[in-house]
C-alpha cells in the first residue's frame, strides 16, 4: 500500500512537471507549478519529512505561487512559441540525466531507506539523534538541529532571506523610467490575467472570498503563533510560522485590497520588522559571547544549560519567524505596490 | 529490485525537466519556473537520503527502539526552501524591471534589442 501511494504520487510529480513544461499559459504553468509543490509535500510526509512538508505546502504552494501570479500580472502571461529550434537543450538534459541515472545502477547507490548508509551512520546524525533530548531537551530533533547545533548556518540563512527582502524592496520600488511604456503595459495584463484584480479594491461579486477570508484569517494567524511556539514539540518553528502568518496577511490584501492592510502593518513597520528579527537573532549570539560562552551557545543563557537551550530556541524562532514574515510581506509589498500604482485606470478610486 | 532507486529516478527525471526547461524557453518567467523545478527535484533527492526504512518522523518519542530518519537532511532542505523562494521573489522582481526597460521578457527579443541598439 505505501509502496503504491509512493509511485502514484511521483507519476503524479512527474505527469505534473512534463505539464508545466509543456503548456504556453505562464498562468497555467504557475498554477501546475503550485500543485506539483504540493504534490511534493506530500511525498515529503511519506519520507518522513514532516517539517519540510510543512514548509514545502506553505511555501511552494502558498507564497511563490502568490509572487509568480504577482509578476505574470506586470508582465504579462502569454508565452510565445520559440522562433529557435535547437535540439542542443534536449541533448544535454539527456546526457546530464542519462549520467545520473547510471550513478545510481549497479548499487553504486544505496537502496532508499537503508540504514546502513553513510548519511545514517554518520557521528553527527548518531549524535543529534541520540543526544538531543539530553543535550538540548526539545524533543523535536529538526528544531534542536536547526537553532541550536546549526544556528549559526540558520543564522546565515536568515540574513539571505533578509538581504533578497531588501534587494526586492529597492529593485521594486525605484521609480519607472520610461513612462511612455506604461500604456501597452497596462492593457496586456488586465485582458489576461484575472490574478491581478483581487489587488484593486474587490467588486460586489467577491462576496463569497470576503466572507471566507474573514472567518479564516483569525484561524490561520492564530495557527502561525501554534506553530510558531509549539515548533519544539511537534513539526513547525519560525520559517513556517513566518510563512504562514504572512500568508494570512496576503490573502487579506488580496481580497480586501492592499491599502487595508498597509494601514494594519505600513510598509516602514515591515522593514523594522525586517532589521529587528536579524538583530534579535543575533543579539543571542552576543549576548551568549557576553555571558562568556562562543556565539550562539545557549547553554550559558541560564544557570541550567537545558534551560539556556530552551530559552535560546525560543528567542531565536522567534527572530527567525519575524525576518521570514517580514521578508515575505516586503517582497509582496514591492510586488503588489508596483501593480497598483500601474493599474490607477482600473482601479475606482 | 525495481523499487530500489525509484525515487532517485524520479529525481532524475524531475531534474532534467527542469533543466530542460531553463535552456530551451526562452520566456524568462519560464525559466524561473523551471529553475523552480529544479530546485524541487534536489530537495527530493536529500529528503529521500534520510529515510530510514520502518523510520518514523524524527520527533522524539517515549518509547524504545524507536527508529527516527536522518533530521540533518530536513533541516538543511527546510531552510534551502525558504530561501529559495526569496531568491526566486529577487528574481521575479529583476524580470519585472526587464519587461519596464525593454518592453518584453522573451530573451530572444531582449537579444534583437541589444543587437539594433
Amino acid at each position: 500500500m505505501e509502496e503504491f501511494t509512493d509511485i502514484f504520487l511521483m507519476l503524479l510529480l512527474v505527469a505534473g512537471a512534463l505539464s508545466v513544461l509543456y503548456v504556453r499559459n505562464l498562468f497555467v504553468a504557475t498554477m501546475l507549478l503550485g500543485a506539483v509543490s504540493f504534490i511534493m509535500a506530500l511525498i515529503f510526509v511519506t519520507l518522513d519529512a514532516v517539517d519540510v512538508a510543512f514548509t514545502e505546502a506553505a511555501v511552494g504552494a502558498g507564497i511563490s505561487t502568490v509572487l509568480y501570479l504577482g509578476t505574470l500580472a506586470l508582465v504579462g502571461s502569454h508565452e510565445k512559441a520559440s522562433a529557435r529550434k535547437s535540439v542542443v537543450p534536449l541533448l544535454l538534459s539527456l546526457v546530464v540525466g542519462g549520467a545520473l541515472i547510471y550513478a545510481t545502477l549497479d548499487d553504486k547507490m544505496p537502496v532508499v531507506g537503508a540504514a546502513d548508509t553513510p548519511a545514517q551512520t554518520s557521528k553527527v546524525a548518531d549524535r543529534y539523534i541520540n543526544k538531543s533530548g539530553d543535550e538540548i531537551g526539545v524533543p523535536n530533533i529538526v528544531t534542536s538541529v536547526l537553532a541550536s547545533y546549526r544556528g549559526f548556518d540558520t543564522f546565515g540563512e536568515v540574513v539571505v532571506i533578509f538581504t533578497a527582502g531588501i534587494g526586492v524592496l529597492l529593485i521594486l520600488s525605484q521609480m519607472r523610467l520610461r513612462k511612455e511604456e506604461k500604456e501597452d503595459v497596462s492593457d496586456i495584463p488586465t485582458s489576461e490575467t484575472p490574478a491581478e484584480k483581487p489587488d484593486q479594491q474587490g467588486s460586489p461579486h467577491d462576496l463569497v472570498p470576503h466572507v471566507v477570508s474573514k472567518l479564516l484569517i483569525p484561524f490561520i494567524m492564530l495557527f502561525a503563533f501554534y506553530v510558531q511556539f509549539h515548533g519544539d514539540f511537534g513539526p513547525g518553528g519560525g520559517f513556517q510560522a513566518g510563512v504562514i502568518l504572512a500568508a494570512g496577511f496576503i490573502l487579506y490584501s488580496l481580497v480586501f485590497g492592499l491599502h487595508f492592510t498597509q494601514q494594519i502593518l505600513s510598509k516602514r513597520v515591515v522593514e523594522y520588522l525586517l532589521v529587528a528579527g536579524v538583530l534579535l537573532y543575533g543579539g543571542v549570539g552576543i549576548v551568549s559571547m557576553i555571558n562568556g560562552g562562543t556565539f550562539l551557545d545557549y547553554n550559558v543563557l541560564s544557570a541550567d544549560p537545558v534551560a539556556g537551550q530552551h530559552l535560546g530556541i525560543l528567542l531565536v524562532e522567534l527572530g527567525v519567524g519575524i525576518t521570514v514574515t517580514a521578508a515575505m510581506l516586503a517582497i509582496f509589498y514591492g510586488f503588489a505596490g508596483r501593480a497598483d500604482g500601474r493599474g490607477e485606470d482600473v482601479n475606482p478610486e | 529490485m525495481f523499487f530500489d532507486h525509484f525515487n532517485y529516478w524520479v529525481f532524475v527525471i524531475l531534474l532534467m525537466i527542469g533543466l530542460y526547461t531553463v535552456i530551451s524557453r526562452s520566456n524568462l518567467v519560464k525559466k524561473m519556473i523551471g529553475l523552480s523545478m529544479f530546485q524541487i527535484a534536489v530537495f527530493l533527492f536529500y529528503i529521500t537520503i534520510g529515510k530510514v526504512e520502518g523510520g518514523t518522523a524524527p520527533i522524539l518519542l517515549d518509547k524504545p527502539d524507536v527508529v527516527y530518519s536522518n533530521p540533518l537532511p530536513h533541516v538543511l532542505i527546510l531552510t534551502a526552501i525558504v530561501v529559495g523562494v526569496a531568491t526566486t521573489a529577487l528574481g521575479l522582481s529583476l524580470i519585472a524591471r526587464i519587461k519596464e526597460t525593454f518592453g518584453t521578457i522573451d530573451e530572444e527579443e531582449i537579444l534583437e534589442q541589444e543587437d539594433k541598439s
